[in-house]
């Protein structure tokens, strides 16, 4: 930095020094800011311990998930069972441990398939100076109009079968929720990457690799897009959360993964009669939605402020 | 206004559209015909199927069906359900009311917790209030409406039998008590969509409040000697309303989600449990026209949002 001539007029030469002083790269900036975050911190190991629990988990407690015991139905906690036991007698511990995978797996393909499509319609739009960028937006807006669920239960209703056919019961039920989910999930990932299109587009980083030659899609892939990562991390964490509730909302419905499948969703489904003589039934499940989608709310906050350039922490 | 309103209804026309298009399409790429199920199905008479057959047109080419289902249902003429031996359009009606008080209610329940609690937070931004506040928010949009269903089943209905769990309209009785009763059952699904409409609605008011609270404007207004009272009540709030109508407007789609899975949770006999029904007996006819009248809802809940818009914001022109 030192010595060389700075680009824009509003740069102050004072902080700029400073800056080159401590060189810090600026992931870790983003987790130093990051960490002053208690809730988010605190989040992140919760979350973290649930990930470990559910996949280390199953070769720990090794009891199968389809485990049928007529003399242990319905039992509150215990040693034996520290999740106490469904109707037929079978370990909620279990079944919550080789749920959980399937719903944190459906979360996170979930988000990738949101975020891919949201990123690439929003960079379209963004970049078009013709008539893509209105006509995506009104499709956007059009997306954001849609009822949601309704819309997701008639696509499962219609294609659940012919799916199951070709990819098996579990794989197709899979393939089918993750990207219908995601395919009603971009939107919001679309309005934030154009509008940071727009306005980067005019940056004058991106006119200087323009003079230099650089085709449009290297100005969008090396030069836009990284400097718009940020925000678009932070929604792409916030659609993890919504695609668990969403997915745990159909298997609740009885309309998601089939019975011998027990997402957490379809525990509540099943423990939903029972309430009355085995509440831990449906609190256990329930509760690791709530923590799981509680942690990840307060880890995309901290992100939030850990990457918001303007914020000083 | 007249003119405001008409210009807003005719942009609703091509969204109403879209979402048509959209709906027809998934139904028509759907694999097998939607009525196959009905040719074993000894209690459907084949004429019955037939002229279904016919008012959707399955063997005519895409663009044609879809133009004609399009008229058929702009006519009125939704289908027949196999399930309830009803037309679709009589049954909708007849579950429609329901839901509709139950969301309104619950908005309204929403709105009255947010904005009090929203612009109270924000005038003291990083207080005790505003941090208990901002934690309780994100506690209530991660609690997925159908956990709190079930808890509050749980608490009051079994623990402390103060509410039945089972939404009834058949109650037999008559004035106050009707009322009482009515208003009983309808406590809980109320509470939980309403409070969990509540959490984000609160995040909106606080963050729009504060873009408000630093403008030259209410410093211009304390400046005249005004009351602290009247600044935030006329001069604050009226503004930072604007842009909540329209996260509000947003927020529709999930407002109806979560009535689906509250009437399902309470048995309340809305269109959302009728779509759950229908679902699963196979009814594709109530299935298509429940998921089209949800999407009327949402656009029609759109427009009254555009409406109060330009009513808070004097500076959209009616004309």
């Amino acid at each position: 930095m030192a010595g060389s001539t700075l680009a824009s007029p509003s740069a102050d030469p004072a902080v700029a020094g400073a800056g080159a002083a401590i060189s810090v790269s600026p992931g870790r900036e983003t987790w130093r800011r990051f960490r002053r975050h208690k809730l988010a911190m605190a989040s992140a190991v919760i979350l973290g311990l649930l990930i470990l629990g559910v996949v280390v988990g199953p070769w720990i407690w090794t009891i199968p998930i389809n485990d049928i015991d007529f003399s242990a139905q319905l039992q509150g906690p215990s040693l034996a069972h520290p999740f106490g036991t469904d109707d037929l007698g079978q370990d909620i511990l279990a079944r919550m441990m080789y749920g959980g995978r399937i719903s944190l797996a459906v979360g996170l393909a979930a988000m990738v398939v949101a975020t891919t499509v949201g990123v690439l319609i929003g960079a379209t739009a963004g970049m078009s100076r013709k008539v893509a960028d209105p006509v995506l937006m009104w499709v956007t807006d059009l997306f954001l109009s849609l009822p949601q669920l309704p819309l997701l239960l008639l696509v499962i209703y219609l294609f659940r079968e012919q799916l199951k056919a070709v990819f098996g019961v579990e794989g197709g039920v899979f393939i089918l929720i993750v990207v219908v989910i995601g395919g009603l999930r971009w939107m919001p990932v679309a309005r934030l990457v154009r509008a940071q299109f727009l306005s980067l587009r005019e940056k004058e980083f991106v006119e200087a690799a323009k003079a230099q030659g650089a085709t449009k899609l290297r100005q969008m892939t090396r030069h836009i897009l990284p400097n718009a990562v940020g925000p678009v991390i932070v929604a792409s964490t916030i659609e993890v959360s919504s695609a668990i509730i969403a997915e745990s909302t159909l298997s609740f419905l009885g309309l998601g993964f089939p019975p011998d499948i027990p997402t957490w969703g379809r525990l509540l489904f099943d423990a939903k009669d029972h309430l009355d003589t085995a509440p831990h039934w449906a609190l256990f499940p329930g509760a690791a939605i709530f923590l799981t989608v509680l942690s990840i709310n307060f880890i995309g906050d901290g992100l939030r402020d850990a990457l918001d350039p303007r914020r000083v922490i | 206004m007249a003119t405001y309103l008409l210009r807003r209804l005719l942009i609703a026309i091509p969204s109403l559209l879209g979402i048509s298009l959209i709906l027809f399409t998934v139904l028509a790429l759907a694999p097998g015909d939607p009525f196959s199920e009905m040719a074993t199905n000894p209690n459907v008479p084949p004429e019955v199927r037939e002229a279904l057959r016919a008012s959707f047109g399955l063997n005519d080419p895409i663009m044609v069906r879809y133009l004609r289902w399009l008229s058929a249902m702009a006519q009125g003429d939704w289908g027949f359900s196999f399930a309830s031996r009803i037309n679709v359009d009589t049954l909708i009606l007849q579950r429609v009311p329901t839901t509709l008080f139950v969301v309104g209610t619950s908005q309204i329940l929403a709105l009255c917790i947010a904005l009090p609690v929203g612009i109270y937070a924000a005038t003291r931004p990083y207080s005790i209030f505003d941090q208990i506040a901002n934690t309780l928010a994100f506690v209530g949009f991660s609690l997925p409406t159908f956990f709190t269903g079930l808890l509050l089943i749980l608490l009051f209905s079994i623990k402390l039998d103060w509410f039945p769990f089972v939404y009834r309209s058949d109650i037999a009785a008559t004035g106050w008590r009707w009322y009482w009763e009515m208003f009983r059952q309808a406590i809980m699904p109320i509470t939980v969509l309403g409070l969990f409409q509540a959490a984000s609605y609160t995040r909106y008011v606080r963050s729009a409040v504060l873009d408000v609270i630093r403008l030259d404007y209410v410093t211009t207004a304390r400046a005249k000697g005004l009351s602290e009272k009247r600044v935030t009540l006329r001069h604050i709030t009226r503004n930072a309303l604007i842009p909540v109508v329209t996260l509000v407007a947003l927020q529709m789609p999930a407002v109806f989600g979560g009535a689906i899975v509250t009437e399902q949770i309470f048995r309340i006999p809305g269109i959302g449990s009728l779509l759950i029904d229908a679902i699963l007996a196979n009814d594709t006819p109530v299935i298509m026209a429940v998921t089209f009248v949800f999407a009327c809802l949402v656009v029609l809940f759109n427009l009254i949002a555009d409406l109060l818009y330009g009513w808070l914001d004097p500076r959209i022109s009616f004309g």
